[in-house]
């Protein structure tokens, strides 16, 4: 009976490690799960995830391997009809597993909050005057410098279905999106018409757009290249075209830019939602219903 | 075709004492019997379930390619809202409905419900919101295609110029919905608190009534918010009010508060009686006492509590500042404790107990695994910072449908089982019972997983079409929608032919502890000749002790 219980506590032991290791390895492959940590947020919030996944698969995996290895060993025996042991409960095991997860919640509560004060993305634009760019020093390896340097100012126009940037500097329009890397960007965030959502996954960052309500947004683009802009609050009809691309290029590229573009002028940009629906107007037989017609194609001195 | 004998379970050919009326007829009848009117409620839930299955299976296949190919746009949107509005409204609410109808008052010994009328009443409803959402694809313009969310000004916007128009008639069916919901709630508090049998206090109370009665708690302070909202947004579409209507001044900000408000206590609604059908079924199958009734109980209650104070936890990027934020994420974490208060009750329940793996006890056990799943990516969601990158992304959807098909949809199936010979008096096969529940499991998890890798690399829900990177897993889970799809023939098949041919069930083949167990299969009119005295509390298995004490055992 003795070798029984030190088995059992062996089994119990190699059990704990092995899901030990292996939420700690499922955790680590949580980056690879990720788009590309293009902005200052990012390399905060891929930590955090990487946090979540690492305890979720430790829950999950302990739970789980519980019920199974009951469901393989704790079967009845054929034509066995009597009853387990009517054990109905046990209170210091039952305070101690309310209390682990109430433990686990504020310490998950409070690490969420670090990472959220350190981003100090914004939101409405009330408070945007308090905010202390300073905050995000510890976020990335940038020189400390390039955080005194002004932020760059951008507005942003959502509508059905299209995006518009303007760079008040220059009054410059266009309808990609260029970015400064390593510099603080502050977006001034508008809609014309119904709500939309301001979402960029490689940036991890996502704010919706109200109409009649200034909303400013700060990040900090590092990692230089392509990305995708999306919509993320669903807009009607032609959502899921309401896409632009997003360039992050250095600062010295960025000014070039900005440059050309002023020398363009105003263009009709291409839309994929009026060309959309100039084709499906012109059908024979209509397939789907009445939709709102697509606001004109923005004018623009950089059409991307 | 004949029933494979249970394994283990013996079925002895005493016939039942009386039959219950066998007259189909009476299921199309205006019924105040609440059997009758749970039945009713659940053949025409499972119905609009398969119609929402259908609109489900269209988008998957739209999604199988990146490009929007294969239904016009519009309809792609109609096809989404109309799965989520016919899922929520038709399927899981009054699904669940019509199995705490059917349960409450014989578990706690009563002849009915509180006020039998007003519960055909309200079931009668669910009818005529079902013709409604269903007329609506045949108006000019098409049905509602603003989500299942209808946030304005999207919902505002109406194109054809119609007075009557899909987005009225969707508003319209959701109030309808909501006053049958009330009633539902009012009659279910009432009779839990009135009529449980003489000395049934309420920690002698099956938790099963228990999880009914916190979840109708919910619907009593929250549906009135969502039926105010409603009737705002009616009256902005209709007569021009300026509720939410930001081109005159309106907030569609608050339209999300007053939908939240109820729409997230609402998932605790449809949840919480399927936890309580956990709680019923593991002790019967692994043959112990339910680990922690009383905690476990309890639990039920400070969720229906906490649930009140969540809503904002959707709303973290609608311009809502920093502060609220953090306090919702808090508030929204803490649901986990009496949840995980719950989980962890189960798995103990099942340790060490003599477990026999019916069809049941299959469906309990892979929704409880999937649960699990469900409550890890839910704790990332409630994480302000998380969800400030996954929000309204196929992460959120992955999690969502782990909570509804793979928990509330599979704990269903399980009570259906579960319950089958005593709402019918017949046995239903085992074999196909379990071929139902390996397509089922193995169909949500092929459907739904890949959704949370999706999300995270970005691809957003309502979408019809999507950048190339995403097909793999979209082609995964469309091939798993299938799978599910074509899940549900098996379990129609068994249903069908159990109900006309299968064996005679005794009272009792689960030798189950339990009210309703006492009674013949199916119970008689009016359930009980003598109201039962309880004596003892439930779940005493391998106690002997009886449970009653003028009911034979």
């Amino acid at each position: 009976m003795k070798i029984q219980k030190i088995l059992n506590i062996l089994t119990l032991l190699t059990g704990a490690i092995a899901v030990t290791f292996t939420s700690i390895w499922i955790g680590k492959q949580a980056y690879s799960w990720l788009p590309p940590q293009a902005a200052a947020e990012s390399l905060l919030i891929d930590d955090l995830i990487s946090f979540l996944v690492t305890l979720g698969a430790f829950i999950f995996l302990g739970v789980t391997s519980t019920l199974i290895y009951s469901v393989i060993f704790h079967r009845a025996v054929k034509d066995d009809f009597t009853d387990g042991p009517p054990i109905e409960g046990n209170v210091t095991l039952e305070v101690v597993w309310t209390a682990i997860p109430i433990l686990l919640v504020f310490w998950i509560a409070s690490y969420s909050y670090q990472v959220y004060e350190q981003m100090g993305i914004q939101g409405p634009s009330e408070l945007v005057h308090l905010h202390n760019p300073l905050a995000m020093e510890s976020a990335y390896a940038a020189p400390a410098n390039a955080l005194a340097e002004p932020v760059e100012k951008i507005d942003v126009l959502a509508k059905q279905w299209a995006w518009v940037f303007h760079y008040p500097e220059r009054d410059i329009t266009s309808t990609e999106l260029h970015l400064p890397s390593d510099r603080r960007v502050r977006l001034a965030l508008k809609s014309q018409d119904v709500l939309h959502g301001f979402y960029i996954p490689a940036f991890r960052l996502k704010q919706d757009i109200i109409p009649n309500h200034a909303i400013d947004f700060e990040f900090t683009p590092i990692l230089a290249g392509q990305y995708r802009l999306t919509d993320s609050q669903y807009s009607g009809t032609y959502f899921a075209t309401m896409q632009a691309n997003v360039i992050v290029e250095s600062p010295e590229d960025y000014q070039q830019w900005l440059a050309q573009a002023a020398t363009q002028k105003p263009s009709p940009a291409k839309n994929q939602a009026a060309s959309e629906y100039a084709q499906t107007s012109n059908q024979s037989v209509q397939t789907g219903w009445v939709t709102v017609p697509p606001a004109a194609p923005p004018l623009v001195n950089s059409p991307g | 075709m004949t029933n494979i004998p249970i394994e283990g379970i013996l079925l002895p050919n005493e016939k039942p004492k009386h039959e219950s009326s066998s007259n189909w007829k009476e299921y199309f009848s205006f019924s105040t019997d609440h059997k009758v009117i749970g039945i009713q409620y659940l053949v025409t839930s499972f119905f609009f379930f398969l119609v929402g299955g259908i609109f489900a299976m269209v988008m998957r296949g739209e999604l199988m390619t990146p490009e929007s190919d294969l239904v016009d746009r519009t309809v792609y949107n109609g096809m989404f809202t109309m799965h989520g509005t016919v899922m929520l409204f038709l399927w899981t609410f009054p699904s669940l409905v019509g199995f705490a109808n059917y349960l409450v008052p014989l578990m706690i010994g009563a002849r009915d419900m509180a006020f039998p009328r007003l519960n055909a009443v309200a079931f009668w409803m669910v009818p005529v919101v079902g013709i409604l959402m269903m007329g609506s694809f045949f108006v000019p313009g098409g049905p509602a295609q603003a989500g299942w969310w209808s946030y304005p000004p999207v919902s505002l916007q109406n194109p054809t110029g119609n007075l009557i128009n899909g987005q009225v008639i969707w508003l319209l069916a959701v109030a309808i919905s909501g006053v049958s919901s009330i009633m539902g709630a009012v009659n279910f508090v009432t009779t839990i608190v009135k009529m449980r049998a003489p000395g049934m206090g309420f920690f002698r109370m099956p938790l099963f009534v228990w999880g009914v009665f916190s979840a109708q708690i919910i619907q009593l302070f929250g549906l009135p918010a969502l039926t105010a909202g409603a009737v705002m947004l009616l009256l902005d579409l209709t007569v021009g009010t300026s509720f939410f209507d930001p081109a005159k001044g309106g907030n569609p900000v608050m339209f999300q508060h007053y939908f939240w408000f109820y729409s997230h206590p609402a998932v605790y609604v449809i949840i919480l009686p399927v936890f309580a059908i956990f709680s019923e079924i593991f002790p019967v199958y692994s043959r112990k006492p339910l680990f922690g009734y009383k905690v476990v109980a309890v639990s039920s209650i400070l969720i229906a509590v906490v649930s009140g104070i969540v809503w904002v936890h959707h709303m973290y990027v609608s311009g809502t500042p920093g502060w609220m934020r953090l306090i919702f994420m808090l508030t929204t974490m803490c649901v986990s404790v009496p949840t995980g208060i719950k989980v962890f009750a189960w798995v103990a329940t099942i340790w060490g107990g003599k477990l026999r793996l019916h069809t049941p006890m299959l469906f309990a056990l892979g929704a409880l695994i999937m649960f699990v799943f469900a409550g890890i990516t839910g704790i990332m969601l409630s994480s302000v910072p998380v969800d400030v990158h996954v929000n309204n992304t196929y992460f959120v959807v992955g999690h969502f449908h782990y909570v509804l098909y793979g928990t509330v949809t599979m704990g269903l199936y399980a009570a259906i089982y579960h319950w089958f010979p005593k709402m019918t008096g017949r046995m239903y096969s085992e074999s196909w019972g379990k071929i139902h529940f390996w397509l089922a499991f193995i169909g949500t998890n092929l459907n739904f997983l890949p959704m949370h890798p999706l999300g995270l690399q970005g691809m957003l829900r309502r979408v019809a079409s999507y950048a190339p990177e995403y097909q793999f897993w979209n082609v995964i889970a469309s091939l798993g929608g299938f799978l599910l799809g074509m899940s549900t023939l098996p379990f129609i098949f068994n249903m069908v032919i159990s109900w006309m041919q299968g064996e005679k069930a005794p009272a009792n083949p689960w030798r189950a502890i339990g009210l309703e167990w006492l009674v013949s299969s199916p119970p008689p009119v009016e359930n009980f000749e003598e109201i039962p005295i309880i004596i003892s509390e439930p779940y005493g298995y391998g106690k002997s002790e009886p449970l009653t004490a003028n009911l034979p055992e």
